[in-house]
């Protein structure tokens, strides 16, 4: 493997998707660094949970190549692709009908791990995430607040240690003050983990509070990609609209943390 | 007689038919499940493969049981009397709803749970395993209670075909006009009906509150419930099958064919070291013909002039001696034989209430014509078909009624007419409830009616493999009087003793012949 295929997690070359006539992204290209979480920001339609069901292959590309490990996703068995990228979801999508423990075990369950280490590997996990195991084990998802669900999908999506980690306005549904401190915990997380995340949303604070990089989607392509700082700056009128409701909020943007 | 006087006295005889019930709707639904489910998950996979089966279910279940027993009876394989016939029929009728909420389980599912299972890496089948089908679960358990409590309702039917089951009282007490024994199979029917509600909505309630791993244990109690009674059938019906020499009597499902089924099984019994094994109050005379020739019987008492026009659809003969060498020759040319006339001849009864008869000076069907227009009138639904029925009747005498006839059940017929609810029936020359209604039977003064001699028709082969059996059955030919009959009938039908009792007590006052 050489040197370049270890240091880029995953690439777009020139990829075209259309949904019937409409294309969804055109001609996108985009590199992914191993390590490093980029946001993606876009308005809704965009084309942002697109990009990420490229890259586990929920979708497939019209023409181009979505590479994952410098394997096209085409070459990929799409089981064993989707349990190496952990998924996390707005609606974070905890099976009802399972127990917080069981939800956190599903990958290590299908991959055939035995019983005690996915019972040593769910404790290791909701102490990551911030829940006492003897608590929150046994309980039902129905028993959780949001946050709290939110932090089990995560969680859940960490369980098998896969090197991607996908996440699709993970916080949105959450009210302002948990959000933030949802913020403040996936930073955490990330610095213990170093995974390649590729997080999207709506939201330039959100994708400026998480992202080592931020991607400004319109049109079915890359407006700017950049750091925080950089993006923050930028007089393109594809990505000022997005940045108006920080000012507004704000009175003066003072740039990026 | 008392209901729990009834229930004591047929102890054992309850016990066995409320256990065959309960084999025959577990074995049912137990089918309808392992054919129902995958149905329903195809259903719902792909509706344009899925839609035809459950359309077709639907179809099915509109048709009446007591038809569907009728249309399948012929059929090799599923068709036949007992307990085979029945379990298809009823796991016909509980795939519908087993299927359907299959089917609506799996397409209520929240799909982001099935994004969810998708993206985390399941394959197709691991995602109807983990996810799809415990989240449909509840829904299909109440498929499964919904047809498991049809299908206590519909076995009641089955007792028609001679599977058993609490149908059998039910049936029994609708001929013997005894609501006692009616609801000595109505009542124990409806509480397993009940039970099974009860017992399945608690474990719907279980499965929609538990976990997974909850859900998983009511979900294999009630598995390894079914397979238990899967398990009891298997025994009970391997059990049937011991024994090959047994010789089955069967009768029609009236008071007076039973209590010649007794008699003819008791006097075999008495007389020979055969087993028998009672196959009584079966359907009509169609279904016991059919079960005759298919070797699901291998005796009953026909009537000559029914053998000839409803089996045999010669011509209405009048001439007795005629009829009765011509049905011998028919019988014999299906392997069926003739045994000679019990003696006594069960013709059509023209009845009408007795005061009516007594004010209208009514004495002969001549009589009777010119008040019928007035008249409602009540019929068996074989007297409405037969080439010796209605039609003819009124063809003969110039009968019209205010109204087409009605059809009623036979057991009924007698007490509509004596409670003013028709006024004019087709009874039986022998019923006892003739006299205990205080009925006026009106003479055939044209000779419509052929002659209806009661005879025992048996397998020949049967008859060539055991002489000793026809030996005992031809001592009771010319043995059975009108007034036998009648007052047997009555025993039964106005003072409700046991139909075997009453056959008991007549074989020991001919001195078992």
């Amino acid at each position: 493997m050489s040197e370049s295929a270890q240091a880029t997690a995953i690439a777009f070359e020139n990829v075209d998707v259309a949904r019937g006539s409409v294309p969804v992204l055109h001609g996108f290209t985009l590199a992914i660094p191993a390590g490093e979480t980029l946001a993606l920001v876009g308005r809704s339609g965009a084309g942002k949970s697109t990009i990420l069901k490229l890259i586990n292959r929920l979708l497939l590309p019209d023409s181009g190549d979505v590479l994952v490990e410098s394997r096209s996703t085409r070459d990929w068995s799409r089981f064993e692709l989707r349990r190496r990228t952990g998924y996390v979801m707005q609606e974070v999508g905890l099976f009802p009908h399972m127990s917080i423990e069981e939800n956190i075990a599903t990958v290590p369950r299908l991959l055939g791990w035995e019983a005690s280490r996915i019972a040593a590997r769910v404790k290791e996990l909701l102490d990551l995430v911030g829940l006492d195991a003897a608590t929150f084990s046994e309980r039902r998802p129905d028993q959780l607040s949001g946050g709290q669900r939110q932090r089990v999908g995560v969680a859940r999506a960490l369980a098998a240690d896969p090197p991607i980690l996908l996440m699709d306005e993970p916080f949105g549904a959450l009210d302002p003050v948990t959000r933030g401190e949802m913020h403040r915990e996936f930073r955490r997380i990330q610095r213990l983990v170093r995974k390649t995340v590729v997080l999207v949303t709506h939201d330039m604070a959100e994708a400026f509070a998480l992202g080592t990089r931020v991607g400004v989607l319109a049109d079915g392509a890359l407006a700017m990609i950049g750091e925080p700082a950089a993006v923050a700056r930028s007089s393109d009128p594809r990505v000022r609209p997005l940045l108006e409701p920080l000012m507004e909020a704000t009175g003066v943007f003072a740039g990026t943390r | 007689m008392t209901l729990l006087h009834f229930w004591r006295t047929h102890a054992s005889e309850f016990a066995s038919l409320f256990g065959q019930h309960v084999l025959l709707v577990g074995a049912s639904t137990l089918v309808a499940i392992l054919a129902g489910v995958p149905i329903g998950i195809l259903a719902a996979r792909r509706p344009r493969v899925g839609a035809p089966i459950v359309w077709l279910a639907n179809v099915v279940q509109t048709i009446p049981s007591l038809a569907m027993f009728g249309f399948l009876l012929p059929l090799p394989l599923v068709g036949g009397l007992g307990a085979r016939v029945a379990i298809f029929v009823l796991i016909l009728y509980a795939l519908l709803p087993i299927i359907r909420t299959t089917t609506a389980g799996l397409r209520s599912i929240d799909h982001v749970l099935v994004e969810a299972g998708t993206a985390m890496g399941m394959t197709p089948s691991q995602l109807l395993r983990e996810v799809e089908l415990p989240l449909a679960l509840p829904s299909i358990v109440a498929g499964i209670r919904v047809a498991a409590v049809i299908g206590v309702g519909t076995a009641t039917i089955a007792a028609a075909v001679g599977a058993g089951g609490l149908g059998e009282y039910i049936f029994r007490g609708l001929s013997m006009v005894d609501p006692t024994v009616i609801l000595a199979g109505a009542i124990p029917s409806a509480a397993l009906a009940l039970a099974i509600d009860g017992a399945l909505t608690l474990v719907e309630r279980a499965l929609k509150r538990g976990t997974r791993a909850r859900g998983g244990r009511a979900t294999a109690i009630v598995a390894s419930a079914m397979i238990l009674i899967a398990a009891g059938v298997a025994g009970a019906a391997y059990a049937r099958r011991g024994g090959a020499e047994v010789i089955r009597v069967g009768s029609k499902n009236f008071t007076e064919q039973i209590v010649l089924g007794e008699i003819v099984a008791q006097t075999i019994e008495s007389r020979t070291s055969l087993r028998v094994e009672r196959r009584l109050n079966l359907g009509g005379t169609f279904i016991c013909d059919r079960a005759l020739r298919s070797g699901d019987i291998d005796a009953y008492v026909e009537y000559s002039g029914t053998a000839q026009t409803a089996i045999f659809h010669g011509p209405v003969d009048t001439d007795a001696r005629r009829v009765f060498e011509e049905i011998t020759r028919r019988y014999a040319e299906a392997g069926l034989t003739v045994l000679d006339p019990l003696g006594f001849e069960n013709t059509f009864a023209m009845l009408v209430r007795g005061d009516v008869a007594t004010t209208l000076g009514l004495r002969t069907l001549s009589d009777a014509a010119a008040h019928a227009p007035s008249w409602r009138a009540g019929f068996g639904y074989e007297f409405l078909q037969r080439a010796d029925g209605y039609p003819g009747l009124a063809r003969t005498y110039g009968l019209r009624f205010v109204a087409p006839p009605t059809a009623m059940d036979l057991s009924l017929i007698y007490r509509a007419v004596a409670q003013g609810q028709v006024d004019f029936v087709a009874g039986d020359a022998t019923s006892g409830l003739i006299d205990a209604y205080g009925l006026a039977m009106l003479e055939d003064d044209r000779h419509y009616f052929p002659p209806y001699d009661a005879a025992i028709v048996a397998r020949a082969p049967v008859l060539l493999a055991h002489p000793e059996v026809r030996t005992a059955l031809s001592a009771l030919s010319g043995r059975i009087t009108l007034a036998d009959m009648r007052r047997m009938n009555r025993a039964v039908d106005a003072d409700h003793r046991d139909p075997a009792d009453v056959a008991r007590q007549f074989l020991a006052t001919v001195g078992h012949p």
